[in-house]
């Protein structure tokens, strides 16, 4: 079953320059696709269409079979609640507590008044303190976001997604500003979700070596265009000496120590 | 070989672009400091004011405040309408500031980049928040005592008018810079915009707004003052008339009176900030 499908999609912010240049791939349910490039190179945007945080310039996104473009308001919230997605820098609300940013993950299956007020369910509550425990947060319930640690911000940002009871998770550098370890512990939860809970995972990674650790699936894209679309193992220096540019050579030295993939 | 040659020249030409830009940034600096310096000549001649004479008054200044203007015994018979007069003063600054402090959160949030509906929403609220900021709270007072008259009301619509326009300003930058991440993660979760600002920005915003507000009230209950000379309410007008009946000593004690509540409300502030935060 299609869960994504990006058809053609040219991003473009004014001027004559391209984020997005028309690109066009489908993503299968149970995936877990890595989407890898330089900086610039428009991961972030190719993202933010799926949701339509960012307007498409042209082509067409579908979601589970729903062409995102010309959604009413009401019918974009339905989709995006179907939709989580976790940031780089986690975009939590820093002075409330880990319970209540992960509640925030409700307020689209809510009305405009219950959502105003934030009235949770008890049910709901009772959701969250399940997801925390499985994220390994329970013990950081009550805390004050500000006061956790980059990783365990992260895996708030996940359960979060979680409660949206998602179909996709998008994830916009989930790592980028974690330590090696606490950026395991994170990709460690997210494979846990794509193999155990099926939820199909499209994330924007930086380092090549976990993309190939972690995806089922990796697309290279540069300069707004897709270079490859293909098996982990099918990546080739060369491929990824074509999707980094200039920047691919600081990669291979740090990415062949470890790996010695050739 | 060749290649190397057309990367030096390239570092080359940033390199050159890098120095020019520091050597406009100097003249642009230098040309500024002239206009400046002709400016206050300018003035000078303008007004004919005699700068040795500015400077060397300032110790008879000082020599006249020591003999005339202190608290003497008497006017603390005055004190308890010093009293009524600055509690006047104190409310209608704090009622004025938390009012358009309210109302600039409206405006704030219909402009800020991150939660506007539309930019045309942000055009017009930031035009109107410049008009009522950039017009000086004496002059509102001076404007609005056509239509009011000399009431309580006409200073408290100045000062509601000024601190309006500076709180819009000050909250749209607030709500972009601290709350636009999670205003972005809670769109992400279809979160509806009644949510987003409940939710999100104004639990992120909180300590600033009322840091701000704070700011306002102590700013303002100087400016009430002096809006009160100029509309006849609260404690300026008590010291306009002392000053004007030449009771130096009563009005002296007037101005210890208002430096006495700035400071309170400020340390009231203070604890109210480390509470918040
Ligand atoms: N709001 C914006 N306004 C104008 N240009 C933008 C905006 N956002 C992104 N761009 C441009 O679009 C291009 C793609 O940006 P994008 O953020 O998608 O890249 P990215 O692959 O996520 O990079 P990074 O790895 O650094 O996050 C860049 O050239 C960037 O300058
Ligand atoms: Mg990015």
């Amino acid at each position: 079953m299609t869960i994504l499908h990006v058809d053609n999609v040219r991003k473009t912010y004014g001027g004559n320059s391209y984020a997005l240049d028309g690109v066009s791939f489908s993503v299968e349910k149970g995936e877990f696709v890595a989407i890898i490039g330089p900086s610039g190179a428009g991961k972030s945007t190719l993202l933010r269409c799926v949701n339509r945080l960012i307007f498409v310039t042209s082509g067409e996104v579908s979601v589970n079979g729903i062409a995102v473009t010309g959604l009413s308001n009401p019918s974009l919230r339905r989709l995006r609640r179907t939709i989580g997605m976790i940031f780089q820098h986690y975009n939590l609300v820093n002075r409330l507590t880990v319970l209540e940013n992960v509640l925030h993950g409700r307020l689209g299956y809510k009305s405009t008044i219950a959502g105003t007020c934030g009235f949770y369910t008890a049910s709901e509550k009772n959701r969250a303190y399940e997801i925390l425990h499985a994220v390994g947060l329970h013990e950081h319930i009550y805390k004050r976001c500000d006061q956790l640690s980059g990783g365990q911000k992260q895996r708030v940002g996940i359960a979060r997604a979680l409660i949206q009871d998602p179909t996709l998770m998008l994830c916009d550098e989930p790592i980028a500003s974690l330590d090696p370890s606490a950026a395991k512990i994170v990709m460690d939860t997210l494979r846990d979700i794509n193999t155990r809970l099926g939820i199909t995972v499209v994330a924007n990674l930086h380092q090549v070596h976990v993309a190939r650790d972690y995806a089922t699936r990796i697309i290279g894209v540069n300069n707004g265009r897709v270079i490859y679309d293909g098996l982990p193992k099918d990546l080739t220096i060369d491929i990824i000496q074509k999707i980094y540019g200039s920047e691919a050579h600081d990669l291979i030295l740090a990415d062949g120590d470890t790996h010695g993939t050739h | 070989m060749g290649l190397k040659h057309t990367t030096s020249f390239s570092q080359m030409v940033t390199h050159m672009a890098r120095i020019d830009f520091f050597v406009r940034q100097r003249i642009v600096a230098f040309v500024v400091f002239v206009i400046l310096c002709g400016l206050v000549y300018v003035s000078i001649v303008v007004t004919e004011y005699d700068v040795a004479k500015g400077f060397t008054s300032i110790p008879k200044a000082v020599r006249w405040s020591t003999e005339n203007f202190y608290p003497d015994a008497a006017s603390f018979k005055k004190i308890n309408k010093i009293a009524t007069r600055l509690s006047d003063t104190i409310i209608t600054a704090v009622t004025a500031t938390t009012c358009a402090s309210l109302l600039a959160f409206f405006f704030a949030i219909i402009a800020a980049t991150s939660t506007r509906p539309h930019w045309l929403f942000s055009l017009v609220s930031r035009a109107i928040a410049s008009l009522f900021r950039n017009v000086d709270v004496s002059a509102w007072a001076l404007i609005l005592l056509f239509s009011f008259g000399q009431s309580t009301f006409t200073g408290y619509l100045a000062l509601f008018f000024v601190t309006f326009g500076f709180m819009v300003r000050v909250l749209i930058e607030t709500i972009d810079q601290v709350s636009g991440d999670s205003i972005e993660a809670l769109r992400a979760t279809g979160a509806g915009a009644g949510a987003v600002i409940t939710q999100s920005v104004i639990p992120a915003c909180l300590p600033q707004i009322v840091s701000w507000t704070l700011f306002m009230i102590e700013t303002n209950i100087r400016s009430a003052t002096l809006v009160g000379i100029l509309t006849g309410t609260g404690i300026g007008y008590l010291f306009d008339i002392y000053y004007k009946s030449l009771n130096y000593h009563a009005a002296s004690l007037v101005i210890v009176a208002i430096v006495l509540a700035v400071l309170a409300v400020e340390a009231l502030s203070n604890t109210v900030r480390r509470m918040m935060l």
